[in-house]
């Protein structure tokens, strides 16, 4: 469980990264949201990761056997945060786009 | 007088700028002046009734906590010492207001200059009665700043901006390096409380950081008070209006520098560093300043040289490190405070009534202004040190004590010798004052060739001052006398020295050395008489060695010249080297405190993988790396991959005890999703490829990023995997699990976690979540398309063609004729989704759902609809208004969280408790359900914005489309 999570983790920060690093705008704001899944699982991790144990209060439960609920209230609101930075950098992208007549991250391509 | 009064006298000035400021639109003239007026002499007044409370040593003091655990406290303190000096402040102050009622033209905006006065006032007497040095160093600042607004008060005069900048700039520095400085004192005697600091003297002098805390002391002192070499500033400030000048630049600002080299004396002096280092300021100050003063062509400036001058004077008199020394130099603050203050007020009057502070062009003006000029006569002479006037009493003290040797060195043996010259320079240049202004033939090139007498109250306060001259000069120990042992004691302590302030001390030393710079200045101006008629301004030697030249040179070369090779060498404007440069460092910062630590990942063992989990994540990987992929020239295809991801996310937090975060992640997927397709439209297609591949260059680049991912992926699977592995200490889960239904009364954790223990937290972000949706909609108004992505896009090309060929058809019903089912279903999913989301809304407190998922739910309903009949078809059915639900959310939140406080709980505590309602059965009614509801509707109104506004651009660009076609027909 541990492993396979890890290691998807891994994929979409890499993927995420190298999408960054591009010179386009659309590549980069796919690469923010692979990133911010990426961050959002690792700090969801944080907290241990359990099945069938959902932080929902039940008579006579022991308060170990739950999920941890803090990373996942933080996790919660990044979620919807990362919504409205998307939308943001979306609409600033389009604009860039007609004021400038290019998708490059720099508002112009790069000079050979 | 009780303690509490100390606060009032500080406060009182502030509170009359305050008055003053809200005066701004009145006409009157009169008003501002009598109300700064009656704050200034309240304050006197104030000051004056402590007197019984300071004498014999004794101290009030006044303290309130502020942040005691970092040792600073808001301590008001007044000995002998700030009395003296406080009554110099607001006495000289409501003279100042008295002669600026008069002075300023009611051209000018009166209420400004009196609000900046006062609180210059306020500013000063509280370095003054400071009784913390932490305090006393912000209140130095607040002088700085005031002054630089009082200096540049004719703004639209170049000068004077220029003037106050240089002013605020020096001063600025000097108050930095004054804060650092009295942070190691205070570090030294380990309190910032200026009585502990005062005992400290010992500890201090023999501390290792000693001479640091006293260069950075000094450098604050000597600027403030424009000793040499930072003295420049002073007379760029005479661009001020001669009231400033008069109050500022004799009385008070100039004064603090020495004040505190006062206060601090009996902590600070007495070593061979003070002395050399105060010593030599002070010493070359005095006889640079009464030098270039003699050379002067502007009133004003002669005085400001003739200040910085006598400044010097106290300071060498400090650096001597002798009682004796410490009585003259706060004599000579006061006397130098008094007739420099009516000097400066008479410049003004003379400028007032001339138009000109030219030197070279005034003369003979005895015969139209002989009460000014007499007024002027007695006080120039009280600056240049003639017998029967205060300046004569202070400058024979210093005298005698140039004479005695103090720490024997060259520097000790040729003072007597420099303070004789320097005696010299300035009867020379009070000479050139009386008789360039006064005497001489009638004046005929100034603007005004008739001058008169100003008003009586006008020529008040220099009358006033000129008098106290006088009678401090022949009476010396029943005037001043009392006020000055107060203040000498409360400095010295026990340690004061017994002095005499009589006039005649008998055929002393000191008296032939006063006799021979009495001579020698005469001598001297008469031999420079006719040279100075018409020489160039300056002094001669020094005329073209300018400080303020070398000092806006230092400016120009730092923040221009060196911050422009700074961006050149080491600044890109470019965003990829950036982010490469964020990505790397952050991936440092992580990787070499982990290795430093020898952070060893075991291998894990492959048993433990459950093979339905491990097969989901091979999909979100592919997903993953898919989009890397072919998100440059496939967009569509990055977007539905990506899309994958965010499902694989969605299944994993379901998988992994976290229903919350499904639903939520599910439903912002959608609205993700929706919002990039909307983007899409507007995005033209990339046509043809860049063909770079081949380059050396682009593939170092790519090979470059490419390991820059991969070890970035690497390195947080590592962690990942070694963060998950670990056992999960005990943390702060288990208060929040123990606590959530006892005190937040809901069962659901995480829930309860958002809108009641952390629900300032979650305002903060519902805030940010409707500032992004306001952004993003105020970008959108004025949104200019990219020109290719105007027309119609190809399908809906292709589907109008194939409607306009038929004749039974009309453009549109192709897409309506394939969407009709679903949109049939979009519709009347209507209600059914809204449900949804008041179900999800409800149980949230107990059961996974929520403010936010709920939101979001409510706003796919809409979005449904939109889908469905297309923007107008929605709009004429449906009013959202979302701005109202963005506005009505975060009041709602905000007055949920304020309305604990009308119970006298903190901001956002909740309370609650269960209700029956009909069919539904039990609820839970925590008011954090209605912190909840405006959580909701936040998320509802910023969703349905931002979808919105991007969906309203078809509209505008069909607007734009047939405005272009009206054109062009």
């Amino acid at each position: 469980m541990e492993l396979v999570l890890s290691l998807g983790i891994g994929i979409m920060t890499g993927s995420g990264v190298w999408l960054l690093l591009r010179p386009r705008t659309y590549q980069v704001i796919i690469g923010l949201s692979l990133l911010s899944y990426a961050v959002n699982l690792f700090i969801f991790g944080v907290g241990g990761l359990k099945v069938n144990a959902p932080a929902i209060l039940r008579e006579g439960a022991e308060i170990s056997t739950f999920a941890d609920p803090v990373p996942q209230a933080l996790v919660l609101t990044a979620i919807v945060i990362s919504f409205a930075t998307t939308a943001l950098f979306l609409v600033v992208l389009l604009a860039s786009r007609g004021l400038t007549g290019t998708d490059h991250v720099d508002g112009r391509e790069q000079s050979k | 007088m009780p303690e509490e009064y100390l606060l009032l006298l500080v406060a009182l000035p502030f509170i009359g700028s305050i008055v003053a400021a809200m005066l701004l639109s009145t006409a009157s003239r009169i008003l501002p002046a009598w109300l700064a007026g009656s704050f200034a002499f309240a304050a006197t007044l104030v000051t004056a009734l402590f007197y019984p409370q300071v004498t014999d040593g004794h101290v009030v003091r006044f303290e309130i906590e502020w942040l005691p655990e970092f040792g600073l406290n808001f301590t008001l303190r007044m000995d002998g010492f700030a009395w003296l000096f406080s009554m110099l402040v607001t006495g000289i102050g409501t003279l100042v207001v008295v002669y600026a009622r008069y002075y300023m033209s009611p051209d000018d905006p009166i209420p400004r200059f009196f609000s900046f006065l006062l609180a210059f006032m306020g500013a000063m007497l509280g370095i003054v009665l400071s009784g913390n040095i932490i305090l006393l160093s912000i209140f130095w600042e607040l002088t700085s700043i005031f002054s630089f607004l009082l200096i540049g008060y004719w703004y639209q005069n170049a000068n004077a901006r220029d003037g106050a900048r240089m002013a605020l700039t020096v001063t600025g520095v000097g108050g930095f390096c004054l804060l650092v400085g009295l942070l190691v004192l205070g570090h030294i005697v380990g309190s910032y409380d200026l009585d502990a600091v005062l005992a400290a003297g010992e500890t201090v002098r023999a501390h290792p950081l000693y001479l640091t805390a006293l260069i950075l002391i000094l450098i604050g002192a000597l600027t403030k008070s424009a000793q040499f070499p930072f003295h420049f500033w002073l007379p760029n400030a005479m661009a001020a209006p001669t009231p400033v000048s008069a109050y500022l630049h004799s009385a008070t600002m100039v004064k603090a520098g020495v004040f505190l080299l006062a206060r601090l004396w009996p902590t600070l002096s007495g070593t061979f560093e003070w002395f050399w280092l105060v010593g030599a300021a002070g010493i070359s100050t005095m006889l640079l300043g009464a030098y270039f003063a003699i050379f002067q062509r502007d009133l004003k400036g002669l005085l400001a040289y003739s200040t910085i001058s006598h400044l010097g004077l106290i300071t060498t008199l400090l650096s001597l490190g002798s009682p004796l020394a410490a009585v003259a130099a706060i004599f000579h603050m006061i006397n130098h405070a008094t007739f420099k203050a009516s000097l400066f007020m008479a410049a003004g009057i003379i400028d007032h009534e001339t138009g000109t502070r030219d030197m070279q062009k005034l003369s003979g003006l005895y015969r139209f202004l002989p009460y000014t000029a007499t007024l002027a006569m007695v006080a120039c002479a009280a600056m240049a040190g003639v017998p029967l006037l205060n300046g004569f009493l202070s400058k024979e003290m210093f005298f005698a004590e140039a004479v005695e040797t103090h720490a024997d060195s060259i520097l000790d043996r040729a003072l007597p010798y420099i303070a004789t010259m320097a005696g010299a320079f300035s009867v020379a240049y009070s000479l050139r004052f009386i008789h360039t202004v006064f005497f001489g033939p009638p004046p005929t090139d100034i603007p005004n060739l008739h001058p008169h007498e100003p008003p009586r109250w006008m020529r008040f306060p220099v009358e006033f001052l000129v008098l106290a001259c006088l009678i401090v000069g022949i009476i010396p120990s029943l005037s001043i006398g009392p006020f000055l042992s107060t203040a000498v004691l409360s400095v010295l302590g026990p340690d004061t020295p017994p002095y005499s302030l009589a006039l005649w001390h008998g055929f002393t030393l000191p008296l032939l050395m006063s006799v021979i710079a009495m001579i020698g200045g005469t001598i001297l101006y008469v031999v420079l008489h006719n040279y100075l008629a018409h020489c160039e301004d300056g002094p001669p030697i020094f005329r073209h060695l300018r400080g303020q030249r070398i000092f806006e040179r230092i400016l120009v070369t730092m923040s221009w010249k060196w911050a422009r090779w700074l961006e050149a060498n080491l600044g890109t404007r470019r965003l990829q080297p950036q982010l490469r440069i964020v990505v790397a460092l952050s991936f440092l910062a992580a990787f070499v405190p982990l290795y430093l630590s020898g952070f060893n990942p075991r291998l894990p063992p492959l048993a433990e993988v459950d093979p339905a989990f491990a097969m989901i994540w091979i999909i979100g990987m592919l997903s993953a790396l898919g989009a890397a992929f072919l998100a440059k020239y496939h967009r569509l295809a990055a977007l539905v991959l990506i899309g994958g991801a965010g499902i694989v996310t969605c299944i994993t937090f379901v998988w992994l005890s976290a229903p919350d975060l499904a639903i939520t992640q599910l439903l912002v997927e959608i609205v993700t999703t929706v919002l990039l397709l909307l983007g899409l439209r507007w995005l033209p297609k990339r046509v043809g490829k860049v063909d770079d591949s081949a380059t050396l260059t682009a593939r170092l680049r790519r090979l470059r990023d490419f390991s820059l991912a991969a070890a970035c992926g690497i390195g947080m699977s590592i962690l990942a995997y070694a963060v998950m592995t670990l056992p999960v200490p005990n943390t702060i889960a288990n208060y929040f699990l123990e606590r959530a239904y006892s005190e937040g009364g809901g069962r659901n954790v995480v829930n309860v976690i958002l809108v009641d223990f952390r629900g300032f937290d979650t305002m903060g972000e519902i805030a940010v979540l409707g500032i992004v949706a306001l952004t993003v909609f105020a970008l959108l108004r004025r949104f200019r398309p990219a020109p290719e992505s105007i027309g119609v896009p190809e399908q809906q090309q292709v589907q109008n063609a194939f409607d306009d060929a038929q004749p039974e058809r009309s453009a549109g019903d192709t897409i309506r004729d394939y969407l009709l089912v679903p949109s049939v279903v979009m519709q009347w999913m209507f209600p059914v989704v809204i449900t949804f989301a008041i179900y999800l809304f409800i149980r949230g407190h107990d059961l996974p759902g929520g403010g936010f998922a709920a939101g979001i739910t409510m706003a796919i309903a809409f979005l449904l609809q939109y889908l469905a009949g297309g923007t107008r078809w929605a709009e004429d059915r449906l009013r959202i208004l979302p701005l109202r639900w963005i506005g009505l959310g975060l009041l709602v939140a905000a007055a949920t969280g304020i309305g604990s406080w009308f119970f006298g709980y903190p901001f956002l505590t909740s309370h609650s408790q269960y209700v029956e309602l009909p069919l539904i059965g039990k609820v839970p009614m925590a008011s954090a359900l209605l912190f909840d509801l405006g959580v909701f509707g936040l998320v509802v109104g910023a969703t349905v914005l931002i979808l919105i506004a991007l969906a309203h651009q078809s509209i505008r660009s069909y607007r734009v489309r047939t405005e272009q076609k009206a054109e062009e027909a």
